[in-house]
């Protein structure tokens, strides 16, 4: 790969948070939300973290953002570390979506104002060219411009949606990070925005990191998946393979579990055993082992690394 | 056919506020059979809850009221039964697992008790005969130790197996028609399907019906037989699951599986424009018409009745012989 090409990248990023015990605040263990992930993504592609609630994916995000500090590993942006970045540099170049529209937009506030925010804290133009840009934008996202002067509560999910993306694009990053951004929105709407974000990737050339629990939505968006179980990635392939084929038996069990929308096809799951572990206490070797169908002995004591399979893509287990 | 357990007919919810008076439900008629599972779809708001809780007389009266209809249960109209008749009914023949299961689980006692407490009040059960009845229904439903897990407060229960302590709950009086209302909307896929499989599997030992109430179509198409789609109040099309997934009738239940997202292919979608509108401004005539692609005149003036098509119901002037 191009370095040319890598927009962001995760060296064996970890983030854990210090457990306390008792009133002393004495350091009981550490929660490992992210656990050494190492991504790249390339410029213009859209990158899928899929992965059930808990296994970190948020926290990773956070991370990339510079929202959160890494306890080790580093998130470079552009070739530059992200704790390095000015932080306006940064969120000129950075933007997120968020799963709710209705708390990720003040209900105090008129859209317009809003969309129109970034600009003014970057000192953006005079505030006629603001203005106009902020009628660009909620355009561009299939808002009404005349719209500007309305409060969030006027407005419906779907519409919400489109002000935070508006709000997100105004500045004209490069990289959009999607935490969740249809789950909130019924069936016809969320096709509606999905659209959206195609469009304007298309038409901008914009890179996602589009972090969701839906395998339909991700497998629909993605050029690549990345699937994270408890804070490290255990699969990363080009969509089409990890959905046709998946080695991981995790990513495989998770595909399984997915209602498929086709009486005629709806096959059995395969069904996991028991619940998530706790990221507080991950169990030894493998993290998947507990509730593996082909654990192998070597799975109970030491952990797996993700390691490329021919041109498939990388896994994380002991089968390969 | 089976022979039907509970029969709708007519069901009608009107909510009062300053806005005026909105129908929730309006003119629904639906019938369940014996040991069949019958999904409900439909999205946010368009009354499917609403529906669930006018059979269970707990509408909140005011704002809402069960204005017309009929629900035949085991020869009794259950909307008409008073409050001590419905308590006998409530949580022994028919019972309800809600979506979110920490909002319907009392935190504050050991979910062994809260189970029991159901055995207790509708079995007539002793106090040890009930809590040996939690413990069986806590096996029942793959909880691992359950003497130990009845124990434990709803709190110290992950979300999956909260879930499991509901349906143990709604169980635990072996009744004959389950409501699950969005049953795993709140649930990672992998416990989803656990809980499915659950439910299938009780199912079919105890030959209990189930009304599946969801949003998601694929749940959908793995766990019902039969599928009614409800749209601003009204059911639009009502199905056998497989003709309705290959050949969707109304343009509404064409338009939501056009929506949908899969995850081995890469294709434009097809999203309905628009949004459904509020409960106090339904649109004239049909009330899809607005968001249809193929309204016609009639479609804006006047509401389609139900129209019969290969024993299928479709509320669409598409389909007037």
């Amino acid at each position: 790969m191009d370095r040319q090409d890598v927009l962001l990248e995760t060296t064996d990023l970890a983030r854990h948070y210090p457990l306390t015990r008792g009133l002393l605040r004495i350091r009981s263990g550490s929660l490992r939300a992210v656990d050494g992930v190492s991504l790249k993504v390339r410029r213009g592609e859209t990158l899928g973290l899929v992965g059930e609630s808990g296994c970190g994916k948020s926290t990773l995000a956070r991370c990339v953002l510079g929202l959160e500090r890494p306890t080790s590993g580093r998130v470079l942006f552009k070739g530059r570390e992200v704790g390095e970045w000015e932080r306006k540099d940064r969120c000129r170049r950075m933007q997120m979506i968020f799963q709710d529209p209705y708390s990720s937009l003040n209900p105090r506030k008129k859209i317009g104002a809003m969309v129109g925010e970034p600009l003014r804290i970057h000192g953006l133009g005079a505030r006629r060219e603001r203005r106009a840009k902020v009628a660009e934008t909620l355009g561009l996202v299939g808002l009404d411009p005349e719209h500007a002067g309305r409060y969030p509560h006027e407005f419906s999910g779907g519409q919400r949606q489109r002000a935070a993306i508006a709000r997100a694009l105004v500045l004209e990053p490069e990289l959009l990070v999607c935490d969740e951004p249809v789950s909130a929105l019924d069936v016809s709407v969320r096709a509606q925005v999905l659209n959206l974000l195609d469009d304007l990737q298309e038409r901008f050339g914009l890179t996602y990191l589009f972090i969701s629990h839906d395998l339909s939505v991700i497998g629909h968006i993605s050029d690549r998946v990345a699937v994270m179980y408890l804070g490290r990635v255990v699969e990363l392939a080009r969509s089409e393979e990890i959905f046709k084929a998946p080695l991981h038996p995790y990513t495989e069990a998770l595909l399984s579990a997915v209602p498929v929308p086709d009486p005629e096809r709806a096959a059995r799951p395969v069904r996991l055993t028991g619940d998530l572990p706790s990221p507080s206490a991950p169990p030894p070797g493998c993290p998947f082992h507990p509730r593996c169908k082909k654990a192998l002995d070597v799975c109970r004591t030491t952990p797996p690394e993700l390691k490329s399979v021919g041109e498939r893509g990388l896994v994380s287990c002991w089968l390969y | 056919m089976a022979q039907s357990i509970l029969e709708i007919t007519g069901l009608t919810t009107r909510f009062t506020s300053q806005r005026g008076v909105a129908k929730a439900v309006d003119d629904v008629s639906l019938s369940l059979a014996q040991g069949e599972t019958l999904g409900l779809v439909g999205e946010s708001g368009c009354g499917k809850t609403v529906l669930a809780l006018s059979l269970l007389g707990l509408v909140p009266d005011p704002p809402g009221r069960v204005t017309a209809g009929s629900a035949l249960f085991q020869g009794q109209d259950l909307l008409s039964l008073d409050e001590r008749q419905l308590r006998r009914v409530r949580g022994n023949k028919i019972s309800m697992i809600f979506q979110e299961p920490m909002t319907s689980l009392n935190p504050v006692f050991r979910v062994g008790e809260q189970i029991a407490e159901a055995v207790r009040l509708h079995q007539k059960a002793s106090k040890a005969r009930a809590r040996e009845r939690a413990e069986e229904m806590l096996g029942l439903v793959g909880i691992p130790e359950p003497e130990r897990a009845a124990l434990s407060y709803p709190h110290e229960l992950s979300g999956g197996m909260r879930q499991r302590v509901m349906i143990a709950m709604a169980l635990s009086c072996e009744p004959d028609i389950l409501i699950a209302d969005e049953p795993t909307t709140a649930l990672d896929v992998t416990i989803q399907a656990q809980i499915l499989g659950l439910m299938q599997d009780i199912k079919d030992k105890k030959a209990a019906s189930v009304l599946l109430i969801t949003h998601d179509l694929g749940v959908v198409a793995g766990n019902a037989q039969r599928v009614a789609v409800m749209y601003c109040g009204q059911i639009v099309e009502q199905s056998g699951v497989r003709p309705l997934f290959r050949e969707p009738l109304h343009p509404y239940t064409r338009g939501l599986l056009d929506s949908l997202p899969r995850m081995d292919r890469r294709h434009r979608l097809r999203p309905i424009p628009g949004a459904v509108p509020g409960i106090f401004s339904q649109p004239r005539g049909c009330r899809f018409n607005p968001r249809c692609f193929e309204a016609m005149d009639i479609c804006r003036g006047q509401a389609p009745p139900i129209f019969e098509r290969d024993g299928r119901g479709v509320r669409c002037w598409l389909y007037r012989n």
